[in-house]
């Protein structure tokens, strides 16, 4: 800014304005880099060989050829890591396979050359020399007594809560409360089914990519798609025995994550290679790849169980969960452990027991995935609850407002609930949605509920006054392209009564930021905007002490004024944030700084009402919730399902952003709608069928009703700053439960199985038919 | 030994480019890694996604799908060499401020084939719309801000 420009004039707060994101202008200009738009002077290139064996023991390489071919600076195989494990809950996997492989892709051998069509060309001529071993190719599998075992030395890796692992059991949970088999006695109407859902793939446009360079020191920097610097610190150190200290993780702009970049893909594999090439080297997957190495949504078993009396008050739940792990555990104990705390519902059930097995098998890990277990308890939950009022005559907004649960009351084994916005958002739904559709037809509606948690783990922010008088905002959170560096700097500017645009947002590096656990489980808004909020009040504070020594009064006659200002109350007189800054800089108490870190330490579990074994987060809460309401038309031919309009309300306690709010809701429900109907990724054996974009379907443009409503309900969460909750993963959850729901009232048949393919579907049109003649 | 590398001229950006590249590169290979211009990405490099969409003589094209041999003579605008367009320039405001823009991966795409829709229908319905961007794959925005802001620039165009 130059010196003669008006000082900035700050027009109301900036908190529940739709501010444009920022970096959205360098992306429609086609200038913002991604991981695979950035090279350094000397870069090399990587590319990986994957294994073709779903579990087999390495014998030995044979590098001679590879060695010899053109372009080739550096290979790297497991002989080249040592004995060193990462995992977020156990800790079970090596950089790269290392004595065996456990899935068809998982990298073996890993090359850096002068390109990269010569690194792929050297990766054919690597020879690995295999000896095959039976697989486990499912969960059942997998506990068979004579099964062949996937981690040999599992009693001996490092866990991190009581995981119970034995065999190929990588974990169990069970948690209680009330007494279950007793209550069935009580309840006047039972359902039960058993429910299968799918593998679902990730799918970020941008596919997972790594950058690394080594200085003359030997200490390495790291570039990659990511969704936590800090994660991918630790998991490269961990698995590579380096000292964090030794190792400074950054982030450039990431293509979407959804839960595929938050724990390591390979960047342990690049920072090997560039350790060994003493050169940079990027390595960017193909989309083939990203769908075969990294990671996808768990497939599930789910045996569900509910009971009710004649009135419709719910009684008792057990829900029972066989959890498809993959080769590793990556987070798939946190998913378990989830899925099972959301089992119940937003309902006020008083008798539940849910338990649940994850197993390995020996396929590509299965990890987070927006919704992180929610979705596929929800897709059985909610059918039920729907079944339970058709018994009774109960209409699904009538049994629903019946047994949520409300403010205050505690969540299944003890968090307790803050706000709570869900019969709001459920009146939403209900006026928006009643009457028949615009040509008179029947509507084929269906309705889920949905609630999700977004305080976790830890956190931290430094908020910075520059001499001028503007702030520099630094928290580790990496922006995915869901707008956290926007909503942050608004939550710092609301504070500090700056206009927004006077936040500047650092970029993630583990060199400068403070810990942030990551971008995931809808937390950033709600755990990161707590910390920003407070170290701004710090900075706030501090700039009043200086106002105080500068306009000679207590600190209490000051307020603060907008535009970054602080003035005496009944005066006009007032110094500004440049003047204060520039003598906390030049001349008294030093550059004002500001900074606050926090842990979410609400217990998750109250052990004087329920029992929780191998619950893998002791400490998780607030509560976000939704309902969402759809409208479908099945086609009498094909059964195929179309999603005619929906409409989606979603309480975030308060929406600092509404239009990325409202962009959340979309793209979840969108996601939800891909999984509900098509998407699936289909292993030939042990083989997966469909890893492309021919293959796998995403919904296009086309594929989405253009009447998608959302509804921001705002019920403000006292411990929130400026009350808001999260907002990442709610808008996706319900959407398996509510299609089929609308998919049950258009046909008359219930699904158990997920897809809802045309096939499936006609096939329970054609038996409920059958039934009726 | 290297791959050979062929020396091809083509106009980039209305500039008059030389540039060697391997025998058989596609676009989006030459582009990216011989010329560094970086705004067209490989979402899949089978031209599925149409992240790697640029104007080939004015019409879109994967460069996934193009062979840099088939652009020898040819005019070829990426996202670096549109930004004075002033259909572009609306279609880009309205994107910012609609929502429409989340991780951005899939945006250049988007714009170039909305564009071209504008083009050749000034007043499209918003059926027309979601067919014209059916190649394009969003997985973050759901597509309905991204139809919002096509619309809304055709609106402000058409004025
Ligand atoms: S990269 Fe060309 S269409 Fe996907
Ligand atoms: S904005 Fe992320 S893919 Fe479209």
């Amino acid at each position: 800014m130059s010196l003669d420009q008006p000082e900035p004039t700050f027009v109301g707060g900036t908190v529940g304005k739709s501010v444009a994101k920022p970096d959205n202008l360098e992306k429609v200009q086609g200038r913002a880099e991604y991981i695979a738009d950035l090279y350094r002077p000397g870069m090399l290139h990587g590319a990986i060989l994957a294994s073709p064996h779903p579990h087999a023991r390495i014998r030995g390489y044979d590098l001679t050829e590879a060695m010899q071919a053109p372009g080739v600076v550096a290979i790297v195989t497991g002989d080249d890591v040592g004995e060193g494990r990462m995992g977020a809950f156990i800790k079970d996997e090596h950089a790269i396979a290392k004595g065996k492989v456990l899935y068809v892709g998982e990298p073996v051998a890993a090359v850096a050359a002068r390109t990269e069509e010569e690194a792929r060309h050297a990766c054919r001529l690597i020879k690995v020399d295999y000896e095959e071993l039976p697989p486990v190719l499912s969960p059942e599998d997998g506990l068979a007594e004579d099964a062949p075992i996937l981690h040999e030395h599992l009693a001996d890796y490092i866990k991190v809560f009581d995981a119970g692992s034995e065999g190929n059991l990588c974990s169990r949970t069970e948690l209680s409360e009330g007494d279950v088999d007793a209550a069935w006695a009580e309840c006047d109407v039972i359902v039960e089914d058993e429910y299968t859902t799918q593998a679902q793939a990730h799918v970020s446009m941008e596919p997972c990519g790594a950058l690394a360079d080594v200085d003359a020191t030997g200490r390495v920097t790291l570039w990659s798609a990511n969704q936590s610097v800090f994660r991918v610190q630790a998991n490269v150190c961990e698995s590579l025995g380096l000292p964090m200290s030794k190792l400074r993780s950054l982030t450039p702009r990431v293509g979407a994550g959804f839960g595929n970049k938050m724990e390591p893909h390979i960047q342990p594999i690049t920072v090997a290679l560039a350790m060994k090439a003493k050169r940079p080297v990027k390595l960017i997957l193909t989309r083939e790849e990203d769908f075969e190495m990294v990671r996808a949504r768990h497939p599930y078993r789910v045996r569900m169980k509910t009971g009710a009396k004649s009135d419709g008050t719910l009684v008792a739940r057990e829900c029972e969960v066989l959890v498809d792990c993959g080769a590793f555990a990556d987070d798939s104990p946190g998913v378990l452990g989830y899925s099972l705390l959301m089992c119940g519902g937003p309902y006020r059930i008083p008798n539940m027991k849910a338990t649940g097995r994850l197993v390995y098998t020996n396929k590509l890990r299965f990890g987070a995935f927006r919704g992180f277990g929610n979705p596929q308890v929800l897709f059985a939950g909610e059918q039920q609850i729907d079944q339970i009022g058709e018994k009774l005559g109960l209409d699904p907004f009538a049994i629903r407002r019946k047994n949520m649960l409300g403010e205050g009351d505690q969540w299944f084994v003890g968090p307790r609930i803050g706000s709570n916005g869900l019969g709001q958002c459920l009146d939403a739904v209900e006026r928006a949605s009643r009457g028949p559709r615009a040509d008179g037809a029947r509507r084929n509606f269906g309705l889920s509920v949905t609630a999700h948690i977004s305080g976790l783990l830890g956190t931290g922010a430094i908020v910075r006054m520059l001499e001028d008088g503007t702030i520099s905002l630094n928290t580790g959170a990496t922006d995915i392209g869901q707008g956290s560096d926007t909503v942050l700097a608004q939550i710092c500017a609301e504070e500090l009564k700056l206009p927004f645009d006077q936040v500047a947002v650092a970029s993630p590096d583990t060199d400068g930021s403070p810990y942030n656990w990551g971008t995931t489980a809808s937390r950033v808004t709600y755990t990161t905007g707590r910390a920003v909020k407070a170290a701004a009040k710090k900075v706030v504070d501090q700039a009043m002490d200086h106002a105080a020594e500068m306009l000679e009064c207590d600190v209490e006659d000051l307020e603060l004024r907008e535009g970054g200002r602080i003035g005496r109350r009944g005066s006009n007189t007032d110094v500004t944030f440049a003047q204060i800054s520039g003598r906390a800089h030049w001349a008294v108490g030093g550059p004002l700084v500001g900074s606050e870190t926090l842990v979410f330490d609400e217990p998750t579990h109250d052990p004087k009402r329920a029992i929780a074994l191998g619950l893998p987060f002791p400490r998780i809460g607030v509560f976000s919730f939704a309902a969402l309401g759809v409208d479908v038309d099945v086609d009498d031919t094909s059964g195929q399902v179309t999603v005619h309009e929906a409409w989606s309300a979603a309480d975030v306690g308060r929406a600092i952003n509404p239009r990325l709010v409202e962009v959340q809701l979309h793209g979840g429900f969108v996601q939800g709608l891909g999984y509900s109907l098509y998407e699936e990724m289909v292993w030939d054996g042990a083989r997966l069928a469909n890893p492309s974009l021919m293959d796998y379907k995403v919904p296009t443009a086309r594929d989405v009703p253009d009447a998608i409503h959302t509804f921001i309900i705002e019920d403000p969460d006292p411990t929130g700053p400026f009350g808001a909750k999260g907002a990442g993963e709610i808008g996706l959850n319900a959407a398996p439960g509510a299609i089929a729901n609308a998919v049950a009232n258009a046909t008359g048949a219930r699904h158990a199985q997920l897809p809802l393919t045309g096939e499936r579907v006609l096939a329970g049109m054609l038996n409920s038919a059958k039934a009726r003649t | 030994m290297m791959a050979k590398k062929v020396l091809h001229s083509l106009t980039l950006n209305g500039e008059e480019v030389e540039v060697a590249s391997v025998a058989g590169a596609t676009l989006l290979e030459t582009l990216r890694e011989d010329l560094r211009v970086l705004s067209s990405k490989r979402g899949c490099n089978q031209g599925v996604c149409g992240a790697c969409t640029v104007l080939l003589d004015g019409k879109p094209v994967r460069a996934c799908l193009t062979l840099t041999a088939r652009c020898e003579g040819h005019a070829v605008q990426t996202m670096e060499g549109m930004n004075g367009d002033h259909v572009m320039a609306t279609l880009q405001r309205h994107m910012v401020e609609s929502g429409g823009v989340q991780c951005g991966f899939c945006t250049g795409g988007v714009l170039i084939s909305a564009r071209e829709l504008l083009e050749s229908d000034p007043s499209p319905s918003r059926e027309t719309v979601k067919t014209a961007l059916s190649g394009n794959i969003c997985r973050c925005t759901g597509y309905r801000t991204i139809v919002d802001a096509v619309c809304g620039a055709a609106e402000e165009l058409s004025q």
